[in-house]
């Protein structure tokens, strides 16, 4: 097969949805480090988000299966942990998506800005650990409502 | 070097597999739902760590040892954990006392081997500290919430305080493994580590109105395996025992 350009690896896996958050692709949330080509086989670089994360394994399986469908048959996959995954290369896209899915993107400052259901500014937070841990439990004091907020790390 | 360095690095890997392995003890019996999932989330987090360091140890060793083989075939004369993450639950207050005072040493500890001059352990070190990062924000918050609060959970704050502290001298204790990875750059001497250690310690007791037992007395043996709690046989009794019925069994 013609080997194709690590430009369409790159959109390929932009489909492949984080395995917990489906709204968001890999590439979105920052883990693909690096796709390029060794000889006949092509490497993807993965950076884990947390040390824990039980959602790593099935990301490593979804990156394979999605490549092997496009026909690549010699997929590496290589884990690098230095240096170590941030919320901060969240893509835009990823994070405008993950508020219309009603989860608060990281910020900086520690907390969200606003409530992702009815933006206001006036919310609490309720546990440090959300249902996974890279999510913590906020509510919004206006709606009422209990959201996800992203945690930065 | 050779036969310190992966001593070392099950010290970290025991540490954080056997406190981890505490915490998921908890998993369904936590006092309300968002403990319940906080606590297995951190038990996620140290266990992660675990393979990291385990699996660097097994690396380093060169017998072909995994990090499964080496937390899950391994006797307890064999395992390098301080004595203080053996220690029983005991209420939740116990629990999260005990949690604090080893996150406010990790996080020290961490800080420092990201530093290391082996880009290994550096890079564990960078990625376990952020997460110990806000594990140790919220085991200090837990323990000035429930020290400074009602007169009950100030009294069981207490004396999970004074049955805990003896328990956290061996952490800076350090030994002939220590002073050749110090001397080399690897890793700190771990006395460095305890006056910031009791300058944070001493700043959460004070906010949690909680008194620190003037003794200095340490219970030591965890770390160099010479004398284990009776604890651990227990622990690791449930957490291997199926591995160990069923060699190699997998799911």
């Amino acid at each position: 097969m013609v080997k194709p350009g690590t430009d369409d690896v790159w959109r390929w896996l932009d489909a492949v949805p984080d395995p917990e958050i489906p709204v968001i692709s890999i590439v979105d949330l920052g883990i693909v480090r690096d796709v390029a080509w060794a000889g006949d086989s092509l490497e993807v670089t993965l950076t884990p988000t947390y040390s824990g994360c039980p959602a790593t394994a099935v990301i490593e399986l979804s990156v394979e299966t999605a490549l092997r469908e496009r026909g690549l048959d010699h997929v590496t996959l290589k884990r690098q942990i230095a240096p170590p995954w941030t919320t901060d290369w969240l893509s835009d896209k990823g994070r405008a998506r993950l508020e219309e899915y009603g989860i608060a993107p990281p910020n900086p400052a520690g907390g969200p800005d606003r409530c992702p259901r009815c933006q206001s500014a006036d919310l609490e937070r309720i546990s440090q650990f959300g249902s996974t841990p890279c999510k913590a439990q906020w509510r919004c004091r206006d709606c009422l409502e209990p959201f996800d907020y992203f945690k930065c790390i | 070097m050779q036969a310190e360095f992966p001593e070392f690095l099950l010290r970290m890997g025991d540490n954080t597999l056997v406190l981890g392995h505490r915490l998921s003890e908890w998993c369904g019996k936590g006092p309300v739902l968002e403990e319940d999932i906080a606590l297995a989330n951190t038990a996620l987090d140290l266990i992660g760590q675990t393979q990291m360091w385990l699996g660097l140890a097994g690396e380093v060793e060169g017998k072909g040892r995994s990090a499964d083989d080496l937390a899950m075939l391994r006797d307890a004369w064999d395992f390098r954990c301080c004595l203080l993450v053996q220690q029983p639950n005991g209420d939740f207050g116990q629990t999260i006392l005990r949690q604090y005072l080893f996150d406010q040493w990790h996080l020290l500890m961490l800080g420092a081997l990201a530093d290391s001059r082996d880009d290994r352990i550096a890079a564990i070190a960078a990625k376990a500290e952020k997460e110990v990062t806000y594990h140790t924000e919220r085991s200090a918050e837990l323990v000035v919430g429930l020290g400074d609060g009602t007169e009950e959970s100030r009294g069981r704050m207490q004396a999970a305080l004074d049955l805990l502290y003896p328990f956290v001298g061996e952490l800076f204790v350090g030994d002939a493994v220590d002073a050749a990875l110090a001397a080399e750059g690897v890793a700190p001497d771990p006395a460095q580590l305890r006056a910031p250690y009791d300058t944070a310690l001493t700043a959460t007791m004070s906010a949690a109105t909680l008194t620190v037992p003037d003794s200095r007395f340490a219970h030591r043996g965890g770390r160099d395996g010479s004398r284990h709690s009776e604890h651990l046989g227990h622990l690791l009794a449930q957490m291997q025992w199926l591995q160990r019925a069923y060699p190699g069994a997998t799911w």
